[in-house]
C-alpha cells in the first residue's frame, strides 16, 4: 500500500538511474580531450562516482525490486563503460592526428647531402670490358707504360724505317744508346703480347689493359692519351672463327643483343689475316649520320690472327699453335655507351662531366 | 689516294653502284673514307660565245650570245674576261647556282638587267661551286663539246681511299681497278705500253751506273728526244687535278700521271743538263748539297742516296728532283728515270729532310722491282703521243737486285686452320686468280701460289689465306665460342689491391680523375721536395708536343692540384678528387720503375647542410676522414705521426704508417704551393704507395666475436700536454681488456684547463664477452686506465 506513495513522494531508483545515464552521456559527448574524459570517468564511474552513489541505495529495496533495479544499474554501467571506450578511442585518434599534423615536413626540402664518390667513366668502362673477357676465361695482366722500341715495334714486325710506324706517331724518351732512342711511351698495349708469351707457354688467354700515348693533335675524336685493352689467345686449333666468336660475344655483353656486328679486312703488321670489328651506329642505327661518317657503322676494335713469325720468335711452333689478338679503345667504347661526342672530355676532368657517371 | 671514277673506268667496268663499290673496297681492306661528288649541275650546259656586243644602257655590261649547239641565247654579262670563241658554262633558267652574296645555292630566275632581258647566265667558278673565285667567268678547255650538259663534261665522282702501308700497289688507279675487278667479278684492261721507237739506241745517248746497288736494286732509263714542252692535254690536266696534283707541263704531267696510274714514281731530267749525259746512282758525299725543285736547299748526308750526273748530284733519289736538271720550256731531250729504291733508305732521307713527297711515300713502302719497266714504257708512249717526241730505241735497265720469289705453299689444312671454315677449291682458285695470283693445285691438298709482281706484301701462306678471306668476305667466316681448358689464373695481388683502393676511395665519397702523366718540369718540381726531385729527376720526352707535356711525372700531386684549381673555377663547394696511377722513377740504362700510387686532394668549402651549422672551409680532418674511411673499408688501421715535407705546411702534415711501416703522407699543402697552382683557399693532399700497403691489407677479414651482454658507456675526460697526440691517449685506453671502444668526441683548450694543456673527452664502451661488467668492475678498470695515462703521459682526470 505504501509503495505508490513512496514512489510518488520521491523519484524511484529506476528513474534516477535513467536520468543519470542521460546526464552521463551528455557529459561524455562534451568531454573534449583525454583529460576531460578521465575526469568524466571518475565523476560517473569511479569508486566515488555518481553511479556508485545511486547503487548504494539498492540494499534498502525489497528483494524483487532490488533485482530489477540491480540489473538496470549493471546495464547502465556496461553501456557507459562501452561509450567511454569508444569516446576514448576517438579522442586518442584525434590527438594522434593533431600531433602528426604538427610534425609534417616540407617534403620538397632536399635531403642533407652526403659526399658522393664515383669512378671515372673510363675506369667503369674498362672494368666492364675486362669483366666480359674474364667471363670467357681471359686473365688480366699488365705491362709497363714506358717501353722499349723492341717490344712496341720490332718484336711486332715493325722494324726501324718501316712505313707502318706512321700508324703510331710516337713520343720518344730522351735517352740515347748507340745513337738510337730505344725508349718510348708505348703507343699501344700490344707489347704485352710478346712480354707475356716470352714467359709463358700455350694455352694462353689474356687481356692486358693500360694507358697508351701518341704524338697526336687533339680534336673531338682524337686524344693523345688513350686506354687500350689488348686481347691475346694462343692455343692449338684457334682460328679466325674463334676470334669472331669471342669478339661477337664480348660485343653482345657490352652493347646488348640488339646491336649488329660486322667484320672487315684491316692491316696491322703483327696479325695475318687482320680484321676490324664494327657495330651499327648508336646514333642512327645504321642509317648513316655524322657520328659514323655516313657509313652507319662504327669501328670498335682491331684484331687478327697472330703473325706466325711472332709465335716463332718467342719459341712457339707456328705449325702447332695459332693465336688471335685484338685491341680495343676504351674511350671509344665509353663514347658509344654514354653518347659522348668529344673524346677530350675524359681527361679534362671537369666534375660537371665526371659526376654524370 | 684520290681516284676519279671516270679515270678508274678506263681500266675496269664499274657494274655496281658507287656506294656498294665503296663498301666492298672498304670491307676488303681498302678503306674508302669518302665518296666525293663534284659537278652535279642541272640545267648547265657547255656553250660557245659567238658574239659580244655592248649593253645599250650600261658601260660595264655586255650582251653575249652563246651557241648551245644549234640554239643561241643572249645574256647580259658583267665579267671582264668574256670573249668571242670561248667555251663557257651556260646556266639556263632553273639551274641551282651559288649566290655570290649569300654563298647559298639558289635557283636561277629570268631577269631584266638595265632594260635588257637575260636568258640565262655564264657562270663563275664560285657560282658553280668549284671555288671561291668570282673574278670572271669560267673558260672551258677547247675540247669541251658544245651543247652537252656540263656535268657530263666537268662532273666527277672521286673515291678518297686511305691506303694502308702494306699496299703500295693500291696507291694507283690501276691497283684500285684490279681490286674492283676482283671484288665485282669483272676484268681489268691494262693500259697500252707499246710505242714506236725511231731514234738511235738509247745506250748511244746516255749511260747509267749504279754505284749503290744495296739502295737501288734497279734503274731503268729511257730517252725521248725532240719533245715540245707545253701544257698537257685538258683531259690529263683534269684527271691530275681531280686526283689532287697541280698540272705543270706535258712532260712532268706525264710522269705524275703514270705514277698515279701505275704506282711507280718517275722522274724526267733534261738530258742536255746532265754532265756527260750520265746517271750515277750513289751515296751523297760529305758536304754536298742540292737545290731542289721546291726551291729548298738540301744538305746531304753520306747515308742519303742521290742521282748524280758525271759531276754533281742532280736529284735526291726517290724524294725530289734537283733544280739543275729540271725540265723547262727549252727542254727538247728528256731522260726518264723509272727506278727501284730501298724503302727504309728513302724513308729515312725524307724524314731527315722533312720532305715527304708522293714519290717518297710510295718508295718507302717497298714497290715491286718489276714495276719500273712497264711504267717507263707507258710514260715513253705518252711522251711520244702527247709531246711530239721521238723515243730512242731500247731502255737502259741496270738491275743488280734481281731476285726470284719462290712460290708460296698453302695447304688446304692451313687455310682451314687459319680461317676456321672450309672454302671450296673452286672458290679459292677463283678468288686468287681474280686478284692476279697464279694458283696451281698439287695433290693431295695443296695450293702452290705465285702472287702477281705488284703484290709485294704477300709473302707467306697466311697472307694468301687473308686474300681468300677478303675476297669471299669476312662475314662468311663462322663465329665460334669455345670454352678452353686453361691453367689456373696467376694471382696479381698488387693489381687487386690497387682496384680495391680505387673502389674504397670512391666509396669514401671522392671522385676519381685521370690526369696526363706529362707536364712541364716547373709544375712537377713545385709538387716535389728538392730531395725527391734530386733522387728521381723526371724523364724527358725527346719530341714533346708542347712545353706543357714534356716531363714524365714522378708524383701525382701536381696533376691533382691542377685539377682541383681548374674545378674551383667552375664550381663552389667541396672538391674531393683522387687518382690511382703510375709514377715513373728513372733507373740508369733501363726502363723506369713504374710505381702504383693512389693520391687525393681535398679543397673548397664543406657543403652547407640545411638545418645544421654552416659548412666552412675544408680542413685537415676532412681530408683525413676520406683517407680513414678508405683504409677502414680495406680493413687497415693506420697511425699518423707529425712529419715535415717542404710541399706541405709544417705542423699539419703526417706520415701515414701501418704496423710501423710508412705507407704514405697526409697534410695541408703549403699555402705558397697551393697559390702557385692557383688553388683557391687551402688544399689538403694524401698519397699512398700501393705496394707498401699491400702486406698490411688483410686478404680475408678475421671474425671477432660479438658480446651478447650489454655494454656500459661512460665519458672519460683527461687533461694532457698539448703535444700529446690524441691517438696515443686513445690507444692506451683501448689497451684495457674491458674496453671495446674509445671514441674521441671533444677537444678543449682554455680555462679552466691550464695553458699549454688540452682536455680530451672520450666516450668509452666497457664490455665483456661473458658477463655484464658490474659498476665496481668498471670503476676499478677506469682507475687503472687513468693511472696508466698519468704514469705514461702525465695525464690528469678532468674535474
Amino acid at each position: 500500500m505504501g509503495q505508490p506513495i513512496l514512489g510518488a513522494a520521491m523519484p524511484s531508483l529506476t528513474e534516477t538511474l535513467t536520468e543519470l545515464e542521460r546526464e552521463a552521456r551528455d557529459a561524455l559527448a562534451a568531454a573534449a580531450d583525454l583529460e576531460a574524459l578521465d575526469a568524466w570517468r571518475s565523476a560517473f564511474l569511479g569508486r566515488k562516482g555518481r553511479l556508485r552513489e545511486v547503487t548504494r541505495g539498492l540494499g534498502s529495496l525489497p528483494p524483487e525490486e532490488r533485482r530489477q533495479v540491480g540489473a538496470l544499474a549493471n546495464r547502465v554501467l556496461a553501456d557507459l563503460e562501452a561509450a567511454y571506450e569508444e569516446r576514448r578511442r576517438a579522442l586518442e585518434g584525434e590527438a594522434l592526428a593533431r600531433k602528426l599534423a604538427q610534425a609534417a615536413v616540407d617534403v620538397s626540402l632536399p635531403g642533407r647531402p652526403l659526399p658522393r664518390g664515383r669512378l671515372h667513366p673510363v675506369t667503369q668502362t674498362l672494368r666492364d670490358v675486362l669483366a666480359a673477357f674474364q667471363a670467357l676465361g681471359f686473365q688480366v695482366v699488365e705491362g709497363p707504360e714506358v717501353e722499349w722500341d723492341y717490344y712496341n715495334f720490332e718484336a711486332l714486325l715493325i722494324p726501324k724505317d718501316h712505313p707502318a710506324r706512321d700508324l703510331w706517331a710516337t713520343l720518344w724518351i730522351d735517352y740515347r744508346r748507340d745513337g738510337e732512342m730505344p725508349m718510348l711511351l708505348r703507343t699501344h698495349t700490344s707489347p704485352n703480347q710478346v712480354r707475356y708469351m716470352e714467359k709463358h707457354r700455350p694455352p694462353i688467354r689474356i687481356v692486358s689493359p693500360g694507358r697508351c700515348y701518341r704524338y697526336e693533335a687533339t680534336d673531338p675524336t682524337h686524344e693523345w692519351m688513350l686506354t687500350q685493352v689488348e686481347v691475346l689467345a694462343v692455343d692449338e686449333g684457334l682460328s679466325l672463327a674463334d676470334l669472331k666468336g669471342t669478339l661477337a660475344e664480348v660485343a653482345r655483353r657490352l652493347f646488348g643483343t640488339e646491336r649488329r656486328v660486322r667484320f672487315r679486312c684491316e692491316y696491322y703488321p703483327f696479325v695475318e689475316p687482320g680484321m676490324d670489328v664494327l657495330i651499327d651506329c648508336f646514333q642512327c642505327r645504321g642509317e648513316g649520320c655524322r657520328t659514323c661518317g655516313q657509313s652507319g657503322w662504327i669501328e670498335v676494335l682491331g684484331s687478327g690472327m697472330v703473325h706466325p713469325r711472332i709465335l716463332a720468335n718467342v719459341g712457339y711452333d707456328p705449325e702447332r699453335y695459332t693465336g688471335f689478338a685484338a685491341g680495343l679503345g676504351i674511350e671509344r667504347i665509353a663514347m658509344l655507351r654514354y653518347g659522348i661526342d668529344d673524346i677530350r672530355l675524359f681527361y679534362q676532368n671537369d666534375l660537371r662531366f665526371l659526376e654524370q657517371f | 689516294m684520290r681516284v676519279p671514277l671516270s679515270w678508274l673506268s678506263d681500266y675496269v667496268d664499274i657494274t655496281i653502284p658507287v656506294e656498294e663499290l665503296a663498301r666492298r673496297l672498304t670491307d676488303a681492306g681498302l678503306e674508302v673514307a669518302e665518296v666525293e661528288r663534284r659537278g652535279d649541275w642541272q640545267n648547265v650546259f657547255v656553250g660557245q660565245v659567238v658574239e659580244v656586243r655592248p649593253h645599250p644602257n650600261a658601260d660595264r655590261l655586255v650582251l653575249a650570245t652563246v651557241d648551245l649547239g644549234g640554239e643561241r641565247q643572249t645574256v647580259v654579262c658583267g665579267a671582264p674576261n668574256v670573249a668571242v670563241g670561248q667555251k663557257v658554262p651556260f646556266a639556263r633558267e632553273g639551274a641551282l647556282l651559288v649566290d655570290p652574296r649569300t654563298r647559298q645555292p639558289a635557283p636561277l630566275r629570268r631577269a631584266v638587267i638595265r632594260g635588257v632581258e637575260s636568258a640565262g647566265m655564264i657562270c663563275s667558278e664560285l657560282e658553280l661551286g668549284l671555288s671561291d673565285d668570282h673574278s670572271g667567268i669560267v673558260v672551258l678547255p677547247d675540247d669541251a663539246p658544245v651543247g652537252v650538259p656540263l656535268s657530263s663534261y666537268l662532273g666527277e665522282t672521286v673515291l678518297e681511299l686511305e691506303i694502308r702501308p702494306n699496299r703500295p700497289d693500291a696507291l694507283s688507279v690501276l691497283g684500285i681497278a684490279r681490286e674492283v675487278a676482283a671484288l665485282s667479278g669483272t676484268q681489268v684492261r691494262e693500259p697500252p705500253l707499246h710505242y714506236e721507237a725511231h731514234g738511235p739506241p738509247v745506250r748511244r745517248l746516255a749511260s747509267v751506273a749504279v754505284e749503290a746497288p744495296d739502295l737501288c736494286p734497279r734503274y731503268v732509263a729511257a730517252v725521248v728526244r725532240g719533245v715540245r714542252i707545253g701544257p698537257s692535254p685538258p683531259w690529263m690536266q683534269r684527271r691530275l687535278e681531280a686526283a689532287g696534283l697541280r698540272p705543270i707541263n706535258n712532260v712532268v704531267d706525264i710522269t705524275n700521271y703514270v705514277m698515279l696510274e701505275m704506282g711507280q714514281p718517275l722522274h724526267a731530267f733534261d738530258l742536255r743538263k746532265l754532265a756527260g749525259r750520265r746517271i750515277v746512282v750513289r751515296r751523297a758525299r760529305e758536304g754536298e748539297s742540292l737545290l731542289l725543285l721546291d726551291g729548298s736547299e738540301a744538305r746531304l748526308r753520306p747515308d742519303m742516296l742521290v742521282i748524280a750526273d758525271a759531276e754533281r748530284p742532280v736529284a735526291l733519289a726517290g724524294v725530289m728532283g734537283g733544280a739543275n736538271s729540271e725540265v723547262d720550256e727549252d727542254t727538247t731531250d728528256v731522260l726518264l728515270e723509272s727506278a727501284s729504291f730501298l724503302g727504309p733508305s728513302i724513308r729515312r732521307t725524307a724524314q731527315a729532310l722533312r720532305l715527304r713527297t708522293e714519290a717518297s711515300l710510295r718508295f718507302e713502302k717497298g714497290l715491286s722491282r718489276e714495276l719500273p719497266l712497264p711504267a717507263a714504257r707507258r710514260a715513253v708512249r705518252l711522251m711520244v703521243e702527247l709531246c711530239g717526241g721521238t723515243a730512242a730505241r731500247g731502255l737502259i735497265d741496270v738491275f743488280p737486285g734481281r731476285e726470284r720469289q719462290a712460290p708460296i705453299v698453302l695447304t688446304e689444312e692451313r687455310l682451314r686452320r687459319v680461317l676456321g671454315m672450309e672454302v671450296p677449291r673452286e672458290e679459292v682458285e677463283r678468288a686468287l686468280s681474280a686478284l692476279g695470283f697464279r694458283c696451281r693445285w698439287r695433290r693431295p691438298a695443296t695450293y702452290v701460289v705465285t702472287p702477281p709482281y705488284w703484290r709485294t706484301d704477300v709473302r707467306i701462306a697466311d697472307d694468301v689465306a687473308e686474300e681468300v678471306a677478303r675476297v669471299v668476305g669476312y662475314d662468311r667466316v663462322p663465329a665460334l665460342l669455345r670454352a678452353p681448358s686453361l691453367p689456373p689464373a696467376e694471382p696479381d695481388p698488387l693489381r687487386d689491391l690497387r682496384e680495391r683502393l680505387r673502389d674504397a676511395l670512391a666509396q669514401a665519397g671522392m671522385q676519381e680523375v685521370i690526369t696526363y702523366p706529362l707536364s712541364d718540369r716547373e709544375t712537377l718540381a713545385r709538387a716535389l721536395s728538392p730531395a725527391e726531385l734530386a733522387a728521381h729527376p723526371p724523364l724527358r720526352v725527346a719530341n714533346p708536343m708542347s712545353r706543357e707535356l714534356e716531363y714524365l711525372r714522378t708524383t701525382l700531386r701536381a696533376g691533382l692540384l691542377r685539377t682541383l684549381a681548374r674545378n674551383q673555377r667552375w664550381r663552389a663547394g667541396l672538391v674531393a678528387l683522387f687518382e690511382v696511377g703510375r709514377i715513373f722513377l728513372p733507373r740508369p740504362d733501363d726502363l723506369p720503375t713504374e710505381v702504383e700510387m693512389a693520391a687525393a686532394v681535398v679543397g673548397g668549402q664543406r657543403p652547407d647542410r640545411w638545418g645544421l651549422p654552416r659548412g666552412g672551409p675544408a680542413d685537415f680532418f676532412d681530408a683525413k676522414a676520406f683517407l680513414e674511411a678508405a683504409l677502414a673499408i680495406l680493413g687497415v688501421e693506420a697511425e699518423f705521426a707529425p712529419v715535415e715535407h717542404p710541399v706541405f705546411l709544417p705542423g699539419s702534415t703526417a706520415a701515414v704508417t701501418v704496423a710501423g711501416e710508412r705507407v704514405g703522407l697526409l697534410g695541408q699543402v703549403h699555402p705558397e704551393v697551393a697559390r702557385a697552382f692557383e688553388v683557391e683557399g687551402d688544399a689538403f693532399l694524401f698519397e699512398l704507395e700501393v705496394e707498401r700497403l699491400l702486406p698490411h691489407v688483410p686478404a680475408r677479414r678475421r671474425y671477432r666475436p660479438v658480446s651478447r651482454f650489454p655494454p656500459v658507456r661512460e665519458d672519460l675526460a683527461v687533461v694532457v700536454e698539448e703535444g700529446v697526440p690524441a691517438g696515443t691517449v686513445r690507444r692506451l685506453i683501448e689497451a684495457s681488456p674491458l674496453v671495446a671502444r674509445a671514441e674521441l668526441f671533444d677537444v678543449y683548450t682554455g680555462p679552466p684547463v691550464p695553458a699549454g694543456k688540452k682536455s680530451l673527452a672520450f666516450a668509452v664502451t666497457y664490455q665483456a664477452l661473458d658477463r655484464t661488467p658490474s659498476d665496481e668492475e668498471v670503476a676499478r678498470e677506469r682507475r687503472r686506465i687513468v693511472a696508466r695515462l698519468e704514469r705514461e703521459l702525465g695525464a690528469t682526470l678532468r674535474g
